[in-house]
């Protein structure tokens, strides 16, 4: 594998939907994120694991994260670089606002442009959109190959990686050349804990944006003294886009209607292996288009 | 998802102790370190930040990885493989998970690699191991043994082993022997010097060794040949990787199964010496032993807050008569007398890591430059305190892992006494934590000087002196009633010794253990004042401390010197 191996993860900050109350969402239909705290999405959390097993075996290789996403999106950078990480970017700014997936993943693409990274590596999905759609979005704008629902990057060959992937009904083994786009599984190995030092070490990591909040800020005043600690911010402007892909205009998506859906289990049908009770089950299905 | 520290607000209390900010200053130094590291902190606010962070994490790893693995661990348990241990799968994970954290080396300098946290924060991860998996705590409370390394060991040793430790390495301290237990002063165990290979050789047995295959052993070696007592004893440093000790099996326990208790043979194990010749036992030893057994305090405190919360968690959610058990007045005394016993416990194991720190603090500074009149003096206060309050913490809270564990079994019912619950291990688990290490009747030999020579008495008077909160009004005149018990107790008891020898061990432990529910009942008190959620403990507490001590008081007031021979009687018995 070449030297120096440039890794990027993309990663998400999320409001944590796994222990929702009542109150999760909004009268109008949208997530109520004030009331839920924002966490590094887990599967984004899989997809650094993986990044940094994979820096851990080449001597040289970095990795950083790339979110896009509010000021306090630098939590998750600061996140990763206590796991591990090298640094970050956050592309933070209006013009972003209201991005579906095809804006996200365009607004993601440009700033990769910038960074020219050899591996991309994303989680296969956040848990507020489930779309899992940004990953496969951004290999196809930067014309790069993709592996999906990849589950450990088995061996790292002259030019290639070999690859994992988590099927329906098994596992599958490719083989990828590199730049390449590989978007993690949630059956991968789980993200190795913050590290002491490190927390130590990069607690005062700030962006751009957040020290200019606070200038005075004993952490933004360390970082003056350590550029180490400074996390890249770009606006909009900095990755040169084409503005009319940006946010909500370049969001197609519309969200005409949200519904509460709530699952539960009717009362239950007991049938027995009698022909009588499967003739009725099929006539059952047929006549409500479960069938035929 | 669960976090050990965020979950556990007492835990966080005893962390913002005003002691603290003397305690950080010494440890760092006015932080001289702050440009050095980068990770060093730059003042109090941002160490005390930095100790949170790295708590949290700690309570991250035991609430994620530690305590999921604790029931696998507990039935796989480790094995011996080809002369040396293997452990469990789930304590494999369990130390990856430490050792990719960074816990390693929690107190040791930065120079060292370590993070020179304090003491506290150390008891405070140990106690959140302990609760996760009592078993893991021995394996991974055992870095204390790397302090001892630091306090006495040469700067060439120091620059070999700390290192390894903050990296993950683990340690052992082998001590006890076949025929020395708790009479260490009859080690047999061998160290020879080679000419030809200029090193120590180990050659002998030694028994009931925790972690026994660690990384790094101190070992408790005979280095004057001919000599049988504790002066010909020195303390050693064995490296694994040198090779010349194989584990000969591993004992079958009824609790801490994850943790190997190896029994050890050396041959021609080559070992360095640590310290001075013939100081292991006198010196080393007895340092090794005062944190081991705060380790075992941290270890017994953990255990209460597991046995409580399944206890409250069971009672809650077990409903007979058609309503939770908790309901039942007989099962909500017996959870309020849980809390107020963890919580006391816990209140007197972070006074008594105070007390140590300070104490210890100042011996490092010493060793660096001389100290002050009054920094001397100081010192000497905080050792006083530290040699008393040790063992009384070490008694209390491995009887209240007991109780607790008991209680959390009894809450539980018919189902509590099945394998598919929590609370029969730790049952199991807290049945060694008033054994090992010195024995709660041991501890009792240990403290009874604090009793007699007035420590705790003096320390019961600077309570007494403090400010209380007008609602604890009542408890503070009740603990003055008390203390004059005691008073009247110690009197009678040291007349009655004077006149026959033997009437204060016979009494010491009635007596320690009720300097011991002054004591804790004071703290709860005093921590009342600063958060309400105290108060209720507080006076729970005062109660059980007035009926023990009631029991004590009457048992020895109505005793005379005839009792001595009484209950040596058996003795005639086969």
């Amino acid at each position: 594998m070449k030297e120096n191996l440039k890794i990027v993860v993309l990663a998400k900050q999320v409001p944590d939907t796994r222990n929702v109350g009542k109150d999760a969402m909004t009268p109008e239909g949208t997530v109520n994120r004030s009331v839920l705290p924002a966490i590094f999405n887990p599967e984004d959390l899989n997809a650094l694991e993986a990044a940094l097993s994979l820096k851990d075996r080449l001597a040289g290789a970095t990795v950083h994260v790339l979110t896009m996403g509010p000021q306090r999106a630098a939590d998750i950078i600061r996140d990763a670089m206590f796991r591990g990480a090298d640094g970050g970017y956050l592309l933070s700014g209006r013009e972003f606002a209201g991005s579906d997936t095809l804006a996200t993943s365009y607004a993601l693409s440009c700033a990769l442009k910038k960074i020219n990274p050899d591996v991309i590596v994303a989680g296969r999905q956040a848990i507020d959109g489930d779309t899992a759609q940004v990953g496969p979005q951004v290999a196809e704008k930067l014309g790069l190959p993709q592996v999906t629902y990849a589950e450990e990057i088995v061996e790292i060959k002259a030019d290639t990686l070999v690859v994992k992937r988590r099927l329906e009904h098994g596992t599958e083994v490719v083989e990828c050349p590199v730049p390449v786009v590989i978007t993690v599984n949630a059956s991968a190995a789980e993200c190795r804990p913050r590290n002491a030092k490190r927390v130590m070490t990069y607690k005062c990591a700030l962006a751009k944006s957040e020290i200019a909040a606070d200038p005075e800020s004993a952490a933004a005043k360390r970082v003056a003294s350590k550029p180490a600690l400074q996390i890249v911010e770009w606006a909009a402007a900095e990755v040169n886009p084409d503005p009319e892909q940006l946010g909500l205009q370049g969001s197609p998506t519309k969200v005409k209607k949200i519904e509460n859906v709530v699952f539960q289990a009717k009362e239950a049908k007991k049938l027995t292996a009698a022909d009588s009770d499967i003739e009725a089950l099929m006539v059952e299905l047929i006549a409500s288009h479960t069938l035929g | 998802m669960a976090n050990f520290f965020s979950d556990n607000k007492d835990l966080q209390f005893q962390l913002q102790h005003p002691l603290m900010r003397k305690i950080v200053e010494l440890k760092e130094r006015n932080f001289a370190e702050k440009d050095l590291y980068d990770y060093a902190p730059q003042d109090f606010e941002d160490a005390m930040d930095s100790y949170r962070r790295v708590l949290e994490i700690t309570g991250e790893v035991c609430g994620d990885v530690i305590a999921p693995n604790a029931e696998g661990v507990d039935h796989e348990g480790p094995r011996v493989v080809n002369d040396h241990v293997e452990y469990a799968s789930g304590t494999v994970r369990n130390l990856k998970a430490i050792v990719d954290a960074g816990l390693g080396g929690l107190t040791l300098p930065r120079k060292y690699d370590g993070l020179n946290f304090p003491l506290i924060c150390f008891v405070m991860a140990n106690e959140m191991v302990a609760r996760a998996d009592a078993s893991f705590e021995n394996i991974w409370g055992l870095q204390d043994c790397a302090e001892t390394l630091n306090e006495f060991a040469s700067e060439e040793l120091k620059q070999k082993y700390l290192p390894l430790v903050s990296a993950g390495a683990t340690c052992a301290m082998d001590l006890t022997e076949p025929d020395a237990g708790s009479d260490l002063g009859a080690v047999m165990l061998k160290a020879t010097w080679s000419e030809e290979k200029q090193t120590w050789l180990l050659n002998g047995v030694k028994r009931f060794i925790t972690n026994g295959d660690g990384d790094v052993s101190l070992v408790l070696a005979r280095t004057e040949e001919g000599t049988t007592d504790a002066r010909g004893l020195s303390m050693l440093v064995y490296d694994k990787r040198d090779g010349g000790v194989k584990v000969r099996r591993i004992e079958n326990k009824l609790g801490i199964k994850g943790s190997p208790t190896c029994e050890l043979v050396f041959t021609n194990a080559p070992a360095q010496l640590v310290g001075d010749r013939k100081m292991g036992l006198i010196k080393y030893v007895m340092s090794l032993m005062n944190a081991a057994r705060l380790g075992i305090g941290a270890q017994s405190v953990g255990t209460c807050e597991a046995a409580y919360r399944e206890a409250l968690k069971y009672a809650h959610e077990r409903e007979q008569f058609g309503k939770p058990i908790i309901q039942f007045a007989a099962v909500s005394e017996m959870l309020s007398n849980m809390k107020a016993k963890l919580q006391g416990v816990r209140a007197l194991l972070y006074e008594t890591a105070r007390f140590v720190e300070v104490y210890k603090q100042y011996t490092h500074i010493s060793h660096e430059r001389s100290l002050e009149a009054d920094e001397r003096q100081e010192m000497k206060f905080y050792n006083r305190l530290a040699d008393g309050f040790t063992p009384l913490v070490k008694l209390f809270s491995s009887e209240y892992a007991n109780q607790l564990a008991y209680d959390a079994i009894q809450i539980h019912g018919g189902s509590g006494f099945m394998k598919d619950y929590p609370c029969e291990r730790l049952y199991r688990d807290a049945r060694i934590m008033n054994i090992y290490e010195g024995t709660s009747q041991l501890q009792v030999v240990a403290a009874i000087n604090a009793v007699t020579k007035g420590t705790f008495m003096e320390q019961i008077e600077s309570y007494a002196a403090g400010e209380y909160a007008a609602a604890m009004q009542p408890i503070i005149a009740k603990l003055k009633e008390l203390t004059a018990k005691f008073t009247e107790m110690v009197a009678h008891v040291e007349a009655g010794d004077k006149e026959v020898g033997g009437f204060k061990d016979f009494h010491a432990r009635r007596l320690v253990e009720t300097a011991g529910h002054i004591i804790i009942t004071y703290l709860l008190a005093r921590e009342a004042g600063e958060c309400e959620d105290y108060a209720a403990s507080a006076r729970i507490f005062c109660k059980l401390a007035e009926g023990k001590i009631g029991e004590a008081y009457t048992y020895v007031m109505s005793s005379t010197v005839e009792d001595v021979a009484l209950f040596k009687g058996v003795e005639q018995e086969c």
